[in-house]
């Protein structure tokens, strides 16, 4: 108990010495990026841009050498030529705010006990003073979806901007879908160091159909005599207002899952999708999207192409599969989500695809898209500078961000840290 | 016929009812009658194999009192021997020995271990009451027949295969005990036992034991070697110290053949190389994937003992649980059986066994496998009876017919490796244990039979059928024992109640009589009169043919199709041609030399015999291969300063807060399919660290990534040495509960240096005087304090890292290496003035709480407060892209391309003071280069072709036609798989395999 309130006054007096992420006021004034590349988050690409926008809503977006703006109408001008400016980049599958540091139980709030728990909704414990946040925005990360872990059922996920006071203003989609764990059909053992198959699968799959069959017959029966809250945390998903997220990676439990879910008119987003690359067909067919695992990730096999999860994006978009990507609810590898795209181009993803996959791709898949994840005129100004290719290690440098025009701190704990102790150096800091 | 019927009836009887020793003089009382017999028989007209090359026709043997008296052709039969006339149809081999069992000795019993598998308790001593050894998996003064008893139930399974002696022991732990050489008969122990200590037996296997130690197999090595000092310690003084009844047997054993029992290939090339350095030459008992390595493993010089069990083929008809399946494992599949055939043909001698089989019957169905395979018949014979009557030192009893040899020999129907031979009798001390009858029961015929006023036609031909008109035929059960014979049948289609007869068969076979039961149960005579032979119908042949045809088709396809090529390692992306050293010119490529010439654009660089001769533009080369590096960049090789690939069986040995006498270099494994996903990420050299677990870990091997080449080939030549240390979380085991292992605070971590520190160095006073022992763990610690050991120390928070150095400071040693070191950046003026590099995550954070003030600028600080800095992975998926975490110093700290891209290569090569040889680009270094599609820092750059010492080990091209041969071999030997169970073999569920990626934390026990 002692060595839990440590914890806690130490994250508090952290969270107090690092004052300047504090959230943004709302916009205030009409903002134009002038010269910038813009990388629109549909494909497309205005090397010489405007980008003009008001009240936290993009007013326009042309090109620098046919559109012409009155600067007097902006009370904020940002040259940004030579730069580039990106829609703000989502992370799906986030644990954010739920997890603080990994190995300590105090800080984990992403998992609750029991397998099927519709009724968990993340956002009522995403901390909006976890330092987790400003250091992914730093890298371009301006939105996630906040997802509970564990379980079969995990319970329901909630999008939320990476700049607010508390959950409530953080939330920008709250509860819109709920995740289920699909069993895994090949299972690993230690002691005989090999993978077969998992001999509860087919039990573990009649356990998921008779749950979905009573729940369907619980939303379809109107009265009842008493309130089953898991079922109608279940409601959304057969009336279409939740999605439905399938965590799950194998050939086979991808299909079976879709086509499972399909019998009770539910179209799934598949999150995982490590074989997804080999069904592609399938999911264009069935209008399936995946956000997919890291890039970061080792090829399945030994007898795998080494560069198998370093192309699966490539695959993935050759064949017109809608896809995102997501960091397999790593906090700590969360900031380089960016560069899983980056490095899915190196290996015959289409830049500006990737791009997409970030922003506007994953905005269609969560169902946020009307409103974000590219740079169109009346979407949200979510968007942010960076000196260079975003997706690039070197040039991925944020020298402003906006969530819905609100312009946020891109100061973090570890700039912070940085700045002291090159100040102890005397180093010159070079952000 | 008739007469060697009869007087094979009367030795079955002789044999059944008699069951005395032939041996005479026992030190028991008799109760009754001594009853003493010569025991004297003659077996003429054999075909005999005296020894298992030298073959006799026609021959005879005589033994008497359970010895063989004679063999030969001309032979004089003493008088008063039985003959048993085998009519030059029958075969005699010397009886089988199987010199791997664990028969008539107790198993060990299992002791209770401190905790479950995953389990954190410790038990640091052995529970093992008396003044034995610390360890208790080390038990060389188990004796095993003094243990052993007589099983006649698994005695005759053995028998049953014709084998009648076996070497047995105990197969439990590291030290097993010595073995013994026991016959197979059913006798007293005391004629049963003929070798009492055969061999001292080992293993790298704890079995039973429940202490801690060893929990790694490099913490089983370094236990193998302080016990053969220890052992020489104790014999020359420590004897005079304390009694030790473990290091007393260990010498006493010393002299008899050591039997070592390996998990795999790589164990015995460890284990041989352990042995050599105290003098002593194992036998291996294998796994039957020798082949896989043939070369190194006849170059120990080892013999083996080789189990015959083969993988079963999987079912892979579905596409999709197929690719969980691996090339190694069908490759395996198909060419386990030819494992004996590739040792004979590399002269090592061997001895088979019968050990690991499910059934003792499939060791001769997979005999013949291998002799399918290409083992010769006489090479199956001799490690059958010869080799391991040799190895065993009990040749002068067993393993052939030579004469005053025990009467151990069995009889068969034909050649023993023929796909019908059977075994008619084993006899074994003389004494026969009868199997199959020498002649079958043979009734065939046409006969007539009288039953009461009716008469059938009674045809025998194999089944017995009363034949009623040409159409109409009715099974007849019958039973046909030594002259007794009993029938029973309806006498018509519709009749459901059934006649009985029983009776006898005449000797000459041509009338049977008796006396039976009619269908309304009175009793009547019957009689049947032969008639003549049954007429062979053609047609029933050929059905027969057909029936066997599916079966013996497969045998040709085993014989004949083309298997396919051993891969080195033998796994997917293996190669089966050694690549070799060659002149590279890379011509007119972006050079980053990590030299003062900087990055050199349009530059020309020459390798020759392995190093780099020449740097600068318009360079020739005399012959060898010109690489167009245009539009590339060409770099040193990636060196990752902290590395877990290619470790076999644990990377903590995690049992006592000082394990600095365990090796990663005695367990490097060549076989790790990371090696090539690293090559194929710019990484040439790799640091193999031991686990963060305790504040001294163990001794780390530098290996370069030569992939293919066996462990040896792979260690980082003249490197010197390096340990891991480790502080912070993992060594005081804060996620864990109940944790039981000092040190449990950074305070006391303090201490366990500062302790083991003082007492090296007392230690080393003492050392060379008179019975002073040598401590393994003492001679580790006292290396790095004469700057012979370099340390690698696990770190994070500012308190620990100032802790240790002052500590060295204090004590006369220095920290090479701080790695990990995410709070560097807060006490870089103190690492560099201690002269300690910094070999840092780049921007790893959030994990755990030590990392709480982790930053990604760590690296860009420390640099520029004048620590030698770097960037590691600790992880294998991370070391396939070391070039882009390189990138991150150049986004978080704005450092230079060509200072950041040194993170990951001069400056490692610094810190493990291998950088005059590897880590840029300079004349008389290393050919270690890899040419990159763009620069190295760009998240779109890939590693193109990897070089080590001027042989390409990786090319992306090259990769593609590779992954070619993956598709295509799996696929060929999918194809096969299926036509194998279509053709009813044997087959099991589809099963993958996977390597464990290591971890510093990894700890769980791998030496059960």
């Amino acid at each position: 108990m002692k060595s839990i309130i440590k914890t806690f006054l130490f994250l508090l007096l952290a969270t107090l010495s690092f004052a300047q992420e504090t959230p943004a006021p709302p916009q205030s004034k009409a903002i134009a990026i002038m010269g910038a590349t813009a990388h629109i988050g549909n494909g497309k690409v205005i090397s010489n841009s405007i980008i003009t926008f008001d009240n936290g809503k993009i007013t326009n977006v042309g090109d620098a050498s046919t559109v012409r703006i009155d600067q007097s109408q902006f009370g904020k001008i940002i040259d940004a030529s030579g730069k580039h400016v990106y829609p703000g980049f989502i992370a799906p599958n986030s644990q954010m705010g739920l997890v603080e540091i990994g190995a300590v139980s105090a800080t984990r709030d992403a998992r609750e006990l029991g397998s099927v728990n519709p009724n968990i909704r993340a956002i009522v414990a995403y901390n909006t003073d976890s330092q987790v946040m400003p250091v992914n925005r730093s890298n371009g990360l301006l939105l996630a979806q906040i997802v509970p872990q564990g379980g079969r059922i995990s319970g329901q996920s909630t999008i939320v901007e990476l700049d607010a006071w508390n959950w409530e203003d953080a939330a920008y989609k709250l509860d819109e879908g709920i995740h289920l764990r699909w069993p895994s059909i090949m299972r690993w053992s230690w002691q005989t160091r090999s993978v077969s198959k998992n001999k509860n699968y087919d039990k573990q799959i009649k356990e998921i159909e008779d749950y979905m069959a009573e729940a369907k017959a619980y939303v379809d029966n109107k009265s009842h005599s008493s309130k089953n809250l898991k079922f109608e945390a279940m409601k959304g998903l057969f009336n279409g207002s939740k999605k439905l997220y399938i965590h799950t990676d194998n050939i086979k439990t991808i299909t079976q899952s879709v086509l499972f879910v399909k019998k009770f008119g539910i179209k799934p987003v598949i999150i995982g999708g490590r074989d997804s690359w080999m069904v592609a067909d399938f999911l264009k067919e069935n209008n399936v999207p995946i956000l997919l695992s890291k890039a970061h990730d080792m090829p399945p096999t030994q007898d795998s192409d080494i560069d198998q999860p370093f192309k699966t994006a490539a695959m993935l978009q050759k064949a017109g599969v809608l896809f995102g990507f997501q960091m397999d609810d790593a906090p700590m590898q969360e900031r380089n989500l960016p560069f899983q795209a980056g490095h899915s181009v190196g290996f015959g993803l289409d830049k500006e695809a990737a791009v997409s996959a970030l922003t506007l791709n994953t905005a269609k898949i969560l169902g946020i898209d009307k409103t974000l994840g590219s740079l169109e005129k009346g979407k949200d100004a979510t968007l942010f500078i960076s000196t260079g290719d975003a997706l690039d290690y070197r040039t991925n440098k944020l020298e402003v961000a906006f969530i819905r025009g609100k312009e946020i701190s891109l100061d973090n704990k570890q700039k912070g840290l940085y700045r002291k102790y090159s100040k102890k150096y005397g180093h010159e800091i070079q952000e | 016929m008739n007469k060697t019927n009869q007087q094979f009836t009367v030795l079955i009887l002789f044999c059944f009812f008699f069951s005395l020793s032939l041996t005479a003089q026992v030190t028991f009382p008799q109760n009754g009658v001594y009853d003493e017999r010569d025991g004297l028989y003659a077996f003429t007209n054999a075909t005999i194999y005296k020894t298992y090359n030298e073959k006799i026709e026609n021959a005879t043997l005589v033994i008497k009192d359970g010895k063989v008296h004679s063999v030969g052709t001309s032979i004089s039969i003493p008088e008063g021997a039985i003959i048993i006339d085998l009519k030059n149809e029958k075969t005699i081999y010397p009886g089988f020995i199987d010199m791997y069992s664990a028969y008539g000795v107790p198993e060990a019993e299992k002791g209770e271990r401190a905790a479950g598998f995953f389990s954190r308790g410790q038990q640091k001593l052995s529970k093992k009451e008396g003044a034995y050894s610390w360890n208790q998996a080390l038990k060389p003064e188990f004796r095993a027949h003094e243990h052993f008893t007589v099983d006649d139930k698994a005695a005759k399974d053995y028998r049953d295969n014709g084998f009648s002696a076996v070497m047995t022991h105990q197969e439990d732990g590291l030290s097993r005990g010595t073995s013994t050489m026991v016959t197979l008969g059913d006798d007293r122990e005391h004629t049963i036992l003929i070798k009492e200590e055969v061999a001292h037996m080992l293993s790298f296997k704890k079995g039973t034991s429940p202490q801690s130690y060893p929990g790694s197999l490099m913490g089983g090595i370094s236990l193998f070697k302080q016990t053969y000092m220890d052992a020489k310690w104790y014999k020359d003084h420590g004897h005079k110290n304390e009694k030790n009844i473990s290091l007393a047997a260990w010498n006493e054993v010393s002299s008899l053949p050591q039997i070592f029992d390996v998990r795999d290939r790589l164990e015995i090339l460890r284990a041989a190389k352990m042995g050599k350095e105290f003098g002593v030459q194992y036998i291996f008992k294998g796994t039957g994937d020798e082949y896989k390595r043939i070369n190194e493993i006849k170059a120990t010089g080892s013999k083996f003992i080789l189990p015959l069990k083969f993988p079963d083929a999987m079912d892979v008809e579905d596409p999709y649980d197929a690719m969980a399946v691996s090339l190694a494992d069908m490759k395996h599949w198909e060419l386990a059986p030819s494992n004996p055939s590739h040792l004979a043909k590399a002269g090592i001698s061997f001895a088979l066994t019968t050990h690991g089989l499910k059934k003792k019957s499939d060791f001769w169905k997979n005999i013949k496998k291998a002799i399918k395979h290409g083992l010769s018949e006489e090479a199956a014979l001799k490690a059958i009876t010869h080799t391991p009557a040799k190895m065993t030192g009990t040749y002068d009893m067993i393993g052939s017919l030579d004469a005053g040899k025990l009467a151990n020999f069995v009889i068969t129907s034909e050649n023993i490796f023929s796909e019908k031979a059977k075994i008619h009798q084993n006899w074994v001390n003389g004494k026969i244990h009868d199997l199959k009858p020498l002649e079958e029961p043979n009734l065939d015929g046409n006969y007539d039979l009288k039953v009461g006023s009716q008469t059938f036609k009674l045809i025998v031909e194999d089944k017995m059928k009363i034949e009623i008109n040409d159409s109409t035929k009715l099974d007849v059960k019958h039973n046909y024992s030594k002259g007794l014979i009993t029938l029973s049948f309806s006498p018509s289609k519709e009749e459901t109640k059934i006649l009985r007869l029983s009776g006898t068969v005449n000797n000459d076979k041509q009338k049977w009589s008796g006396k039976g039961t009619q269908l309304d149960g009175s009793w009547t005579s019957w009689t049947v009169t032969r008639k003549g032979d049954v007429e062979k119908d053609d047609k029933d042949e050929d059905d027969k043919k057909n029936k066997k045809g599916k079966k013996g088709k497969e045998d040709k396809m085993a014989s004949d199709e083309k298997v396919g090529e051993v891969l080195y390692p033998f796994m997917a992306h293996g190669w089966s041609e050694r690549p070799s050293q060659n002149t590279y010119l890379i011509r007119n490529a972006t050079v980053w030399t990590n030299e003062k010439d900087g990055i050199l654009k349009n530059a020309d660089v020459l390798i020759v015999d392995g190093k780099i001769s020449a740097v600068g533009n318009n360079l020739k080369a005399k012959g060898g291969k010109t690489i167009d590096g245009t539009g590339m960049h060409l770099t040193p090789g990636i060196i990752d300063e902290h590395s877990h690939i290619a470790i076999s069986r644990g990377v903590n040995e995690c049992t006592q807060e000082s394990t600095a006498e365990v090796s990663i270099s005695d367990v490097v494994d060549s076989e790790d399919i990371n090696i090539y996903r690293q090559l194929a990420g710019g990484v040439t050299t790799a640091h193999l660290l031991h686990g963060s677990c305790n504040p001294i870990g163990g001794q780390s091997a530098i290996i370069k990534l030569r992939w293919g080449f066996a462990p040896e080939e792979m260690k980082f030549q003249a490197a010197p040495g390096f340990i891991k240390f480790a502080l912070g979380e993992n060594v005081k085991r804060s996620s864990w509960d109940g944790n039981d292992r000092f040190p449990t605070t950074r305070m006391g971590v303090e201490q366990v240096y500062r302790d083991y520190f003082t007492r090296a160095k007392e230690y080393k006073a003492n050392k060379g005087k008179t019975g002073h022992r040598i401590d393994l763990d003492m001679e580790t610690i006292n290396e790095i304090l004469d700057n012979k050991r370099h340390i690698s120390c696990h770190s994070y928070v500012q308190s620990e890292i100032n802790m240790l150095m002052k500590v060295a400071d204090e004590l006369g040693f220095k920290v090479n290496t701080f790695t990990h070191i995410l709070e560097g950046y807060k006490v870089a003026d103190k690492m560099a003035e201690h002269g300690a590099a910094g070999s840092s995550f780049a921007d790893w954070w959030a994990y755990k709480y030590e990392v709480i003030h982790a930053i990604p600028y760590n690296g860009a600080i420390m640099h520029r407060a004048g620590v030698l800095t770097g960037f590691n992975s600790d992880d294998a998926e991370m070391a396939r892209r070391l070039n882009q975490e390189a990138a991150k110093a150049v986004k978080y700290g704005n450092l230079s391309e060509e200072e950041a891209f040194k993170f990951v290569t001069l400056n490692p090569a610094k810190m493990l003071h291998i950088d005059d040889k590897v880590g840029s680009i300079k004349i008389g270094k290393d050919g270690d280069v890899v040419l990159w599609s763009d620069n190295p820092l760009s998240v779109y750059a890939k590693a193109e072709m990897t070089f080590i010492d001027g042989i390409k080990f990786f090319d992306r091209k090259e990769d593609l036609n590779i992954r070619k041969d993956i598709q295509d071999e799996r696929s060929r030997l999918i194809q096969k798989m299926i036509a194998h169970k279509k053709g009813g073999g044997k087959t099991g569920p589809a099963k993958g395999r996977m390597k464990h990626h290591y971890h510093c934390d990894d700890m769980e026990d791998e030496m059960h």
